[in-house]
């Protein structure tokens, strides 16, 4: 029984997401081989070799590598697994944007059921995962000799990126598909740590009430705490934050070590988003807000005075 | 150019639902049901494709109960011209669901079939890239713009950190994100009008495909709770609690 994590990364280094996965991926049971497909990739071939916990790295390069599209990366995968013959009993990719992008592809041409979003290993066909935004906890076993498996990353440590030393073996990749290609990225270049793998997040709601006040209030707290900036689905359509920062059912799954929920109401799908995090503090004014349901550090007062004093006490 | 864009019927968005008590599943018994969010906004994009004069054609489908009539009923009333029901009271998975529109795009032969991200019951977010891969096909997920020229889809797509643009030669599959567009209200005169467009009926077995679950749920429970906490009465205090009792800053 051997499992294949597709690693993300960005060519240079493995994204953090990858280090969940291959937790997930052990407690499967059995051996852990890593794919890196990229260009230019070796850096990120050899920082995979060094994670703990994996046994081989598959390193794949190639120009149509270079931005992760789906039908190569899925026709890739299918490649390394002999099309369903070969010896990976499990295939797992976090579910972040690029993950939740190809499983599917491998799943459907294995003609495997995929099990999304697993937040718990039961047993190697047996895993745990959420419905309805997370008011439910689904016990899912596979019927397939092949699962194909996305990782909720929040459920899972991450391996350790070091102490491992997995043999690197490269490999010649898939022809380009030729039938999308990538045009052009626009990715907001932030000094900020990344929403799903921040310890501290700052987010704000509604309440904000305009994209200048988001940033006027929430900025400089953020600075002051080193955290990544959040947003509710209400505040992200209301054009005060961009949609990358959206934390909910409809956007990112957070779970860091503080959760600051300013102005922000809680709907369920919001809270869906964030309600594993280990210390919740929510700034409202309103004393009947759902959030100050869930929040073991309740502050009843209006934002806008209660943010600065914050910001000056820390 | 036809465009095929799959409906699913589910819970409202803002039904809470509950777990049976027996771990089944989640009581869906006497509760709101509508179209899936993310498919409302598929018809919304296939429409005003069509207003454009880019599509000739938009054919909602949908897959399950006799009741996704109604689903479909309101696919149209947005604008879609005809539907498909794939009539079953057995449980479909994704891949099933993807089997049955391949069936139907082969017979079809739309150039673009638009779908949901994820639907909100059972956030798989699997049909849309099963379906390009049963098909072929290349795929945008998490569209938030799409344009089509010539033989290409041109789609601004959802990624961590950002947005990205591919370019796809057609047919294509897209998926939608929430930014796309705004679906529009239907109206009671395009309600009236959709009672009258055409909605074909076919089973399963007519497709000749078969839709046995690969998955079996074994329980269903609620998740854990998580306990309010304390209100504290003054920044002082919460900065006095974060550093000495949560010690987390």
């Amino acid at each position: 029984m051997t499992s294949l994590v597709i690693a993300e990364h960005d060519n240079a280094s493995i994204r953090p997401a990858t280090l969940n996965t291959v937790t997930a991926a052990a407690q499967c049971g059995g051996e852990v081989h890593l794919l890196v497909a990229g260009k230019g990739a070796e850096a990120a071939a050899r920082a995979a070799s060094q994670i703990a916990g994996v046994t081989k790295v598959i390193h794949i390069e190639g120009d149509h590598f270079a931005h992760g599209l789906a039908e190569n990366m899925a026709a890739q995968v299918l490649a390394l697994c002999g099309n369903g013959a070969g010896s990976y009993s499990h295939i797992l990719f976090p579910a972040t944007a690029s993950g939740k992008n190809i499983a599917p592809r491998v799943a459907a041409t294995l003609d495997v059921g995929q099990i999304s979003d697993i937040t718990k290993v039961d047993a190697a066909d047996t895993f745990e995962r959420p419905i309805y935004a997370g008011n439910a906890i689904a016990i899912v076993q596979s019927l397939d000799a092949v699962k194909v498996i996305t990782v909720r990353t929040t459920g899972f440590d991450p391996a350790a990126s070091t102490g491992g030393a997995a043999s690197i073996e490269k490999l010649d990749g898939v022809a380009d598909s030729g039938k999308s290609s990538f045009v052009s990225s626009e990715i907001a270049k932030s000094d900020r740590p990344e929403l799903t793998a921040a310890k501290i997040i700052v987010s704000g709601g509604r309440a904000l009430g305009s994209s200048e006040k988001f940033n006027e209030f929430l900025t400089p707290l953020a600075d002051k705490l080193g955290a990544a900036l959040g947003a509710s689905r209400a505040a992200v359509d209301a054009g005060f934050a961009p949609n990358d920062w959206q934390v909910g059912q409809t956007g990112k799954i957070v779970a860091p070590q503080l959760y600051i929920a300013v102005g922000i109401s809680g709907a369920i799908q919001h809270l869906a988003g964030m309600k594993d995090s280990k210390v919740i503090v929510a700034i409202n004014k309103d004393a009947e807000a759902p959030i100050f349901s869930v929040a073991d550090y309740g502050l009843e007062s209006d934002l806008f005075t209660a943010v600065p004093e914050l910001v000056a006490a820390l | 150019m036809k465009i095929l864009v799959p409906v699913k019927r589910v819970v409202d968005y803002n039904v809470k639902v509950r777990v049976k008590s027996d771990g089944t599943g989640v009581d869906i018994a006497n509760v709101k049901m509508s179209m899936n969010p993310f498919d409302e906004i598929a018809i919304e994009e296939a429409v005003r494709l069509k207003e454009k004069g880019v599509a000739t054609e938009v054919i909602a489908v949908s897959c399950g109960a006799p009741q996704c009539q109604e689903t479909l009923r309101t696919a149209m009333a947005i604008g879609a011209d005809r539907a498909i029901l794939v009539e079953t009271t057995e449980e479909l998975q994704p891949l099933a669901v993807a089997k049955l529109l391949k069936a139907l795009v082969e017979k079809e032969q739309p150039q673009l079939v638009i779908l949901g991200k994820q639907a909100i019951d059972d956030d798989c977010n699997q049909t849309g890239q099963m379906l390009a891969a049963l098909l072929g096909w290349p795929q945008a997920t998490f569209a938030s713009k799409v344009d089509v020229e010539g033989g290409m889809v041109k789609v601004a797509r959802e990624v961590d950190g950002g947005s990205e643009t591919l370019s796809l030669s057609l047919p294509a599959i897209v998926t939608t994100d929430l930014r796309l567009n705004e679906p529009r209200y239907v109206t009671l005169p395009n309600i009236m009008k959709a009672k009258k467009k055409q909605l074909d009926n076919f089973k399963p077995e007519a497709l000749g495909v078969d839709v046995k679950p690969h998955i079996k749920t074994l329980k269903v429970s609620e998740p854990p709770k998580r306990g309010a906490g304390v209100k504290v009465a003054d920044v002082a205090a919460l900065v006095d609690k974060l550093k000495n009792e949560a010690k987390v800053i």
